[in-house]
């Protein structure tokens, strides 16, 4: 079961819409995939797992710090902004120093697409856990957006741990799962995936083989 | 937006579009595929908007049919569109032409714009 999981660090770069060769409008958000650059292979025998490991983005040379500086030196790397993981099984195929662009993937396939997710502040319970709230009227007053009842009395005493409530909503990592590549430019370094990705435009995003579609045995 | 997106956009967009605004009357000339024979439908009316930008810009066509106003609303770089032929110019002072919905008979008649106009824009 030795699956093989592409993997490639890019930015968002926005939404828009194309059509497809039936002439129907598919709403696609572009990716300018990498270039990233393999900068560590994780092997069985040495670290006890199976993972590249990606390096994007540029970084002043003089803000990277001696252990890594000095790692990237050896390998003949620049230095990068961000590095990332991507645990595939076929690691060993991989040597440090190569290029991951937008040919990693291919139309047609599915990708599973991993950013972080715009913040939305402190939110209600509506928009934060789609609760119903209150009615519009029939003398509901000041309470329309409210959770309701968040317990019993006397019996348990207390609220539940875990209840959904109000709160800080977004700014978390989020996986969105089996979204289609629609189409990818190799020449332009640009990833086209039907459907939306987590995060604003211009903010970093991981593309990686769908874990549950289409991944190659 | 971003440039390179603008770029992409540009790809996809049709450079055989006319010059139309609001208030012209057009003949949309739309495939229709029906199984596996495709034929051509003439769609013709006023236009009553345009809407969005770039390669997503869409417009909205107006006629009467039969006593029952008929909207259609297409992309206007949609490839389902064989041509788009523009009948007349209208005369109006709106972009949006909502108000026209609301008017039938003769009331619901747009003004030619005259020739007179430098370039007749």
């Amino acid at each position: 079961m030795a699956k093989q999981i592409k993997g490639v660090l890019g930015k968002k770069l926005g939404m828009t819409q194309v059509f497809d060769q039936d002439n129907r409008m598919v709403p696609v958000t572009v990716v300018e995939a990498g270039p990233c650059v393999v900068t560590r292979v994780r092997t069985q025998d040495r670290d006890g797992y199976s993972a590249i490991q990606l390096g994007f983005g540029q970084v002043d040379p003089r803000k990277v710090n001696k252990p890594l500086g000095d790692y990237l030196r050896k390998h003949d790397i620049t230095p990068r902004r961000y590095f990332t993981e991507v645990r595939t099984e076929d690691a060993e195929q991989y040597t440090v120093g190569q290029e991951i662009l937008a040919d990693a993937f291919e139309a047609g396939q599915f990708v599973d697409v991993t950013g972080k997710s715009k913040g939305k502040g402190f939110a209600g319970v509506m928009k934060r856990h789609g609760f119903g709230g209150l009615g519009a009227s029939h003398g509901t007053q000041r309470k329309h957006r409210s959770p309701g009842s968040i317990g019993g009395c006397a019996t348990p005493g207390r609220v539940f741990k875990g209840l959904r409530m109000a709160g800080r909503m977004g700014n978390v990592r989020t996986t969105v799962q089996s979204l289609k590549v629609h189409a990818v430019d190799v020449e332009k370094n640009l990833i086209l995936i039907k459907g939306a990705i987590p995060g604003a435009n211009g903010s970093l995003v991981l593309v990686r083989t769908a874990v549950k579609k289409g991944a190659a045995k | 937006m971003h440039t390179q997106i603008q770029e992409l956009e540009k790809a996809s967009m049709r450079t055989d579009v006319p010059d139309f605004r609001p208030g012209d009357t057009l003949e949309v000339h739309v495939r229709v595929v029906e199984g596996n024979r495709s034929r051509i439908q003439v769609f013709k009316g006023f236009v009553l908007r345009r809407q969005g930008g770039g390669a997503r810009e869409t417009f909205t066509v107006r006629k009467v049919s039969y006593s029952v106003g008929v909207e259609r609303t297409f992309p206007v770089h949609s490839p389902v569109i064989e041509k788009i032929q523009l009948v007349t110019r209208g005369d109006v002072r709106r972009a949006k032409l909502y108000y026209m919905r609301d008017l039938r008979g003769k009331a619901a008649r747009i003004r030619e714009k005259r020739e007179a106009a430098p370039s007749g824009k």
